[in-house]
């Protein structure tokens, strides 16, 4: 597929989706190790509360990461670390919140995949799945109030936040209203140990974008190639004033829902399926076979990869924890509404 | 603080849902970032009317949602992060519960969590009326009071309708405004005012020594009906308006109660936790020695809210249960 697509392109544009296509495999590479690291952090005690891995969806998650730009919207879910990483996160603050340092975003108030920096347009997933769609086309229409024009927003979800009615209502406002949302749907199979088929009944979850009245993209999310282009005709279709667009990516977690989940449920026929292929190695094989990239400059890319990532978390490893004597306790903004604080 | 303009409409008179559609007409002029969502309140001008003409008046700023309480907040919390002011109108308050995540876990947390404010008023049409049955006469205050990081507001009257509502839009965190419907046609003022007591203070609206009712929203009628009964026997009672039940003003109860010595708490909504309860948890720790009697408390019936406006009269507390309850506790 990647070979047809770029013998039929002119030269320039080769060149721009050889670039783009390593943009993307980068995100996927440094998220892969940084949450290798993590893992291991996590097993040596190192990280309290719970470690959740986006391993096998990296190429998705850097690929919609990548195609939003500056001053978008993006409220990513919890295997979203490559897209976090694509879409500007400081790779340090990543391991600050994992690693409870005080000077992370989260500042130890709230942890791990929780995390965001909403006045960037990077949002803070709360725990309640579906709840960041209806956020994002909120923050869009804003932004259309506002007369601001071009901007895109994108959440993440999975194939079980699609049972939600967070989910339905987010969505189906977001296409009365027009608005320039694309929901990436990571169908990989599994939510936490419940299988698609207690989950849904209809044959195909991007048969569901009909009933919204939005474009439905169906992909391959093991293949970074098919990522990457229907991801980025998705954005430049919403940017375009098309209206929100719903992407479902079949994949494969290949990892537990959390590094404490041993995952014995799973199948092993799916794990030997074509979806249970590593994005990673998928992407190697195509670049390779483009002569985008030789396997030495690749493992070259992962040792940088690998020296960023024990960068980021020996910063945050040393740096101070939270302390409940300098935490002020005040939920609210308005300091002199709130009850029992010092105003 | 809003900016404090003159009364409006002097001499006539204007009624408690006037004053909120007057707010939010006042808003929606003053201050480009607000803009209202709620079912049916475009060109309809909503269940009750409280946006009547608004979606004519501001074109693109007061819309007509789905029906979707979550994505409603949900919406409107982006857009608030995005630095906007929306106002979000639940047609009925019981319906918020099908929003109850979007308030409670997102917008509540978000200003703690993130440190970006969530400035986002979420108007609740509240409280019983004759027939109005189980789904569309809830009190729900005491359940949003409940979480950290919300502001709850339960104006009683005309005046407090508008400038309450003002303020809340002013305020940089999630405001539940509590807006009875028993009150939208009973209650008139000849104007609106150009000064308001700020949230989070209450009001004595009676003045009285033999004991105090601590009460809100539409109770505050109630009460004041119960004391002005008691007072041809009397009795002078004191009747504090709490405005805000959270952040709840401790200090004028607490100051009441030193002089008379004796607590009633009212309130419509249910009977288990909540507002009253609060209010007697904080009189009996931080003013015991205060107390001359054992403090009250009066509230709905434990069952849903019935239809029927005979049981309805004696679900909800009135002038006369209130009265009831004001006797024994004065043991008159």
């Amino acid at each position: 597929m990647l070979q047809a697509r770029t013998g039929m392109s002119t030269q320039p544009k080769a060149n721009e989706e050889k670039e783009r296509y390593l943009g993307v495999y980068r995100w996927m590479l440094l998220a892969r190790v940084l949450e290798e690291k993590l893992a291991i952090l996590y097993r040596g005690g190192k990280i309290t509360g719970g470690v959740f891995l986006g391993r096998g969806q990296e190429a998705l998650s850097a690929a919609i990461g990548s195609a939003l730009r500056k001053g978008d919207i993006f409220a990513p879910l919890i295997r979203d670390m490559a897209g976090r990483l694509a879409f500007g996160e400081d790779i340090t603050d990543a391991a600050r919140t994992y690693l409870g340092s005080r000077l992370g975003p989260m500042r130890g108030r709230d942890g791990n995949i929780h995390r965001g920096e909403p006045a960037k347009g990077y949002y803070a997933m709360i725990s309640h799945l579906g709840a960041m769609v209806a956020s994002v086309a909120g923050g869009l229409f804003a932004r259309r109030l506002k007369g601001e024009a071009g901007v895109v927003g994108a959440t993440c979800v999975g194939d079980g936040a699609t049972s939600t009615g967070s989910f339905h209502e987010g969505l189906n406002m977001a296409a009365v209203e027009k608005l320039p949302l694309v929901v990436i749907v990571a169908n990989n199979q599994y939510a936490y140990s419940t299988s698609n088929a207690r989950q849904y009944a209809c044959e195909d979850l991007v048969q569901r974008a009909a009933g919204y009245g939005v474009p439905g993209y169906k992909i391959d999310g093991t293949d970074p190639s098919a990522c990457i282009e229907t991801v980025f005709e998705a954005v430049a279709r919403a940017r375009a004033g098309e209206g929100p667009q719903m992407i479902v990516a079949d994949l494969l977690r290949l990892v537990g829902h959390g590094e404490h989940d041993d995952f014995h449920y799973m199948s092993h026929a799916l794990k030997v399926s074509p979806i249970g292929r590593d994005c990673l190695d998928v992407a190697r094989e195509q670049l390779t076979s483009a002569g985008w990239a030789t396997t030495a400059q690749l493992d070259t890319l992962r040792d940088q990869a690998a020296a960023e990532v024990e960068n980021a978390c020996s910063t945050a490893l040393r740096e101070p924890l939270p302390d409940p004597n300098q935490e002020d306790w005040c939920a609210l903004h308005t300091r002199r509404l709130a009850e029992g604080a010092e105003t | 603080m809003f900016q404090k303009q003159p009364a409006t409409r002097t001499g006539a008179t204007i009624t408690y849902l006037e004053a909120i559609r007057a707010a939010q007409q006042k808003l929606l002029s003053d201050d480009p970032r607000v803009f209202i969502y709620g079912q049916d309140i475009a060109d309809f001008g909503g269940a009750f009317k409280a946006t009547k003409g608004l979606a004519k008046e501001f074109p693109g700023r007061v819309l007509d949602s789905p029906i979707s309480e979550d994505a409603q907040v949900g919406m409107a919390i982006g857009a608030a992060i995005e630095g906007m002011r929306p106002i979000i109108e639940m047609q009925f308050a019981d319906f918020s519960t099908c929003g109850f995540t979007q308030i409670v876990q997102h917008a509540a947390t978000h200003k703690w969590r993130t440190g970006v404010p969530c400035p986002i008023v979420i108007r609740l049409p509240s409280g019983g009326t004759a027939g109005a049955g189980p789904f569309h006469s809830q009190s729900m205050e005491a359940l949003y009071a409940h979480y950290p990081g919300i502001i709850v507001m339960t104006p009683a009257t005309v005046e407090d309708a508008y400038t309450m509502l003002l303020e809340a839009v002013e305020i940089d965190d999630p405001v539940i405004f509590c807006e009875h419907k028993y009150l939208y046609y009973h209650l008139k003022a000849d104007g609106l005012p150009d000064t308001a007591v700020p949230a989070g203070k209450a009001r004595v609206a009676r003045p009285g020594r033999d004991a105090t009712i601590a009460t809100y929203s539409a109770m505050v009628h109630e009460s004041l009906a119960c004391a002005a009964e008691l007072a041809s026997e009397g009795w002078e009672i004191e009747v504090i308006d709490l405005r805000t039940v959270k952040p709840l003003d401790t200090d004028t109860i607490l100051a009441s109660v030193s002089r008379t010595g004796r607590l009633l708490a009212v309130g419509e909504a249910f009977p288990w936790g909540g507002v009253t309860a609060e209010i007697i948890a904080r009189v009996a720790t931080e003013g015991f020695d205060l107390l001359d009697a054992p403090p009250m408390r009066l509230n709905a019936k434990d069952t849903p809210v019935p239809y029927h406006p005979n049981l309805w009269g004696t679900h909800r507390p009135t002038a006369t249960s209130i009265m009831a309850a004001m006797r024994k506790l004065l043991g008159a």
